[in-house]
């Protein structure tokens, strides 16, 4: 019968199924990204040349407000004092990664209670930003402060670490490398369960102990966790906001800002709304940041393709 | 009997018109967002909105509390979408760039009608802007000298009333190991109260106006001079050690612990003194001090505004409220002692008693001739304010780099005014 001889009439979806079905399980990701990560970053740039309050018309400008911040480069103004101290940031910040490293190493036995150690450790990777940047305010506070209450039982002090501009990055850095070491050995301390011991044994058997067996048989095994402890506080440098909103709003006159902070304070704090300047700065913050972005995804599939 | 009845209602009608006044019923929904968060204001403003309600029944009113720092950055939004009938604000320049923007309506009508127009006179340059009023002032408050009267008696100092009173008393605090004044300048604008102070003092109330337009020059004699005048308080240690790291409220403990004589502040920091325990003997008012003689006394005194947006939707309704606020009877009411504690702005509006009130509002209406100012932070345009209070914050700390500072401002002005 005819009924036989037609063949089955599959449909194009059908056919097409194992080609499409990544492409709509990738669709509610893409889709997310692209209205909440790449489209902003052209409208930045895009707004980046106009000049614009929020509420009036906006009024194409070109690259007036990259020249200003060049002009605020040249003149030492805030722009170059946002920069220096990012850069500051991203150096400093990276010793949270040896620091957990070695809270890690040394959490990493067996004894009684350990793991209330390992927690009080975790702790203040926990508390919020916020609380982090009041009980540092309080510790450097110079007339009843922590600091200066210790710096004056030898004799020195008393030192305003937040309200001097040589000291307040500096300040503020060290309350960030609080939490941000606590992220890093809990990466350290997963990444050292995974520490081959058989390695380890013939380490031993060929004399290795101390440094040498850390440097060449730990830390090799260690390497994913070194690279998204570096990731994580590449990018925790980068961004530092809150601490520095809660402990300084930028100041003592506008020492300790970073380009996150200048980019809120020219933008949408009280005495802000220049939206194209704000835009030009996060910018220049997003060029920086690609240049870490790039390196990672360029090291990931390194990685991938070695496998 | 008909007759009877067609009477008494005749009366009952007439007697109606008399109490309300004659307007239509106002209907539909009436929806307020208010900046006073902190809880005093707050009770205050809530109540003085149900007395609105009781009179007009007919109208729907929601009220919207919102969190006074939020509040600045949220108006722009709210302006422009899912817009309230009134809204709170401040005057001068900080309504500009609303004005500019087209988004607070114009009620010049308001301003026209005798009743506003006779009683509100000394606040209608402070709500103008290109010959228009743009909203409604509700309270206003002095700025001044508080200070620590036993000090101030130990030492045998009396209040100063010029410049070299005020060094030779402040000389005398700082001998006695005292600072003379204690200040917060981590928000910077306390800051631009000193500078606002000691610039109208030496240069006037129209110098004053003058550079936050923009029309002078940072590296002018003139405010060179203001700035030389505020080092030597500077050099002689007058203010407090690291009032950078402070807000104005931390710098309160140095006042009620006698580390420090004295504060220019506004007079909303006579509650948080009282509650501190300092008691009406302790604490006094006097008016910051002439410097030079031949400009006339200016003061500060901010004032608060209500507005309608132009988007509003009952505007009649709204434009009804402005009126009951400003009336005098709600004028005496929501500034008395226990709701504002501040200054009302209508002329018949009775003053509360207290004492720093009286004297506030004694110096606003008969010892400021040269005029009254709304604060640097609200005269000056936004940028402007934010970057030379930085300045004034550097110039506390480091008096000695006020060329390179002025230098500065003079880059910003001529940045931010040229367009």
């Amino acid at each position: 019968m005819s009924a036989v001889d037609v063949p089955e009439q599959e449909s194009w979806f059908h056919r097409n199924q194992q080609r499409i079905a990544p492409w709509l399980f990738l669709a509610p990701g893409l889709l997310f990204f692209m209205v909440y990560v790449i489209i902003p970053v052209f409208q930045s740039f895009n707004l980046s040349l106009y000049e614009w309050d929020g509420l009036g018309a906006a009024e194409y400008v070109g690259f007036r407000n990259y020249e200003d911040l060049y002009w605020e480069w040249v003149d030492r103004d805030a722009f170059y004092t946002s920069l220096k101290n990012n850069l500051i940031w991203l150096i400093l910040y990276l010793a949270a990664i040896p620091a957990g490293l070695f809270i890690a190493l040394f959490l990493n036995q067996t004894v009684a209670g350990i793991r209330l150690y390992k927690s009080l450790f975790f702790f203040p990777f926990v508390i919020s930003q916020v609380v982090v940047g009041l009980v540092f305010t309080w510790f450097y506070d110079p007339t009843f402060g922590l600091l200066n209450e210790f710096l004056s039982f030898f004799g020195l002090g008393p030192l305003n670490v937040l309200g001097d501009e040589r000291f307040v990055t500096y300040g503020i850095i060290v309350a960030g490398l609080w939490p941000q070491t606590a992220y890093c050995m809990i990466l350290y301390l997963t990444g050292l369960n995974a520490v081959d011991p058989e390695q380890i044994e013939a380490g031993r058997l060929d004399g290795a102990k101390g440094w040498r067996m850390l440097w060449h048989i730990i830390l090799p095994q260690l390497r994913p966790a070194t690279f998204i402890a570096f990731v994580v506080t590449i990018i925790g440098a980068l961004r530092s906001f809150d601490l520095i909103s809660i402990m300084t709003q930028g100041g003592p006159f506008g020492s300790s800002r970073v380009l996150a902070y200048y980019m809120f304070e020219v933008a949408l704090s009280e005495y802000g709304f220049r939206m194209g300047y704000g835009a030009a700065i996060a910018v220049i913050l997003f060029l920086i940041m690609l240049c870490f972005i790039a390196y990672f995804l360029w090291s990931m599939y390194r990685e991938e393709r070695g496998h | 009997m008909h007759s009877i009845y067609k009477r008494t209602t005749a009366a009952l009608a007439m007697s109606v018109a008399l109490a309300v006044p004659a307007y239509a019923e106002l209907t539909g929904e009436l929806r307020i967002f208010l900046d006073t968060s902190n809880p005093a204001p707050r009770a205050t403003m809530e109540a003085m909105i149900d007395r609105f309600a009781a009179e007009h029944p007919g109208l729907e009113i929601e009220t919207t509390v919102i969190d006074r720092e939020a509040y600045k950055t949220q108006i722009r939004n709210f302006l422009t979408a899912d817009t309230p009938d009134v809204a709170t604000w401040y005057a001068a320049n900080r309504m500009k760039p609303y004005v500019e923007a087209g988004l607070f309506e114009d009620v010049s009508d308001l301003w026209a009608e005798p009743e506003i127009a006779e009683n509100l006179a000394s606040t209608k340059g402070a709500m103008t802007i290109d010959g228009k009023q743009w909203g409604v002032p509700y309270t206003y408050y002095q700025w001044g000298v508080y200070y620590r009267k036993d000090i101030f008696d130990e030492l045998g100092l009396s209040e100063p009333t010029t410049w070299e009173e005020e060094l030779a008393n402040c000389q005398k605090i700082v001998d006695s190991g005292r600072a003379c004044y204690t200040i917060g300048t981590k928000f910077l604008w306390t800051a631009g109260g000193w500078f606002d102070y000691l610039n109208m003092r030496t240069n006037g109330f129209d110098f004053h106006n003058q550079l936050a337009n923009g029309e002078i020059s940072w590296e002018d004699d003139r405010v060179k001079q203001t700035f030389a005048n505020w080092k030597q308080l500077i050099d002689m240690g007058a203010f407090i050690d690291n009032h950078q790291t402070y807000s104005w409220q931390e710098a309160l403990p140095f006042m009620v612990n006698g580390e420090a004589a004295a504060y220019l502040m506004g007079n909303f920091a006579v509650a948080p003194l009282r509650e501190a325990g300092l008691s009406d003997d302790q604490l006094d008012f006097y008016q910051f001090v002439a410097i030079n003689p031949d400009v006339e006394l200016a003061e500060d005194a901010p004032t608060d505004t209500f507005h309608i947006p132009a988007n509003a939707s009952n505007k009649e309704a709204a434009r009804e409220f402005l009126r009951f606020v400003v009336s005098a009877d709600e004028q005496t009411e929501i500034n008395n002692g226990s709701n504002l504690g501040q200054l009302p702005v209508n002329a018949k509006s009775s003053v509360d008693n207290d004492k720093f009130l009286q004297q506030g509002f004694n110096m606003l209406s008969s010892n400021s001739p040269g005029g009254v100012a709304q604060f640097w932070d609200r005269d000056a345009p936004a940028e402007m304010a934010k970057v030379s209070m930085e300045g004034f914050q550097e110039f506390m700390v480091k008096p000695d780099n006020a060329d390179r500072i002025l230098a500065k401002l003079e880059r910003a002005r001529q940045r931010i005014y040229d367009n």
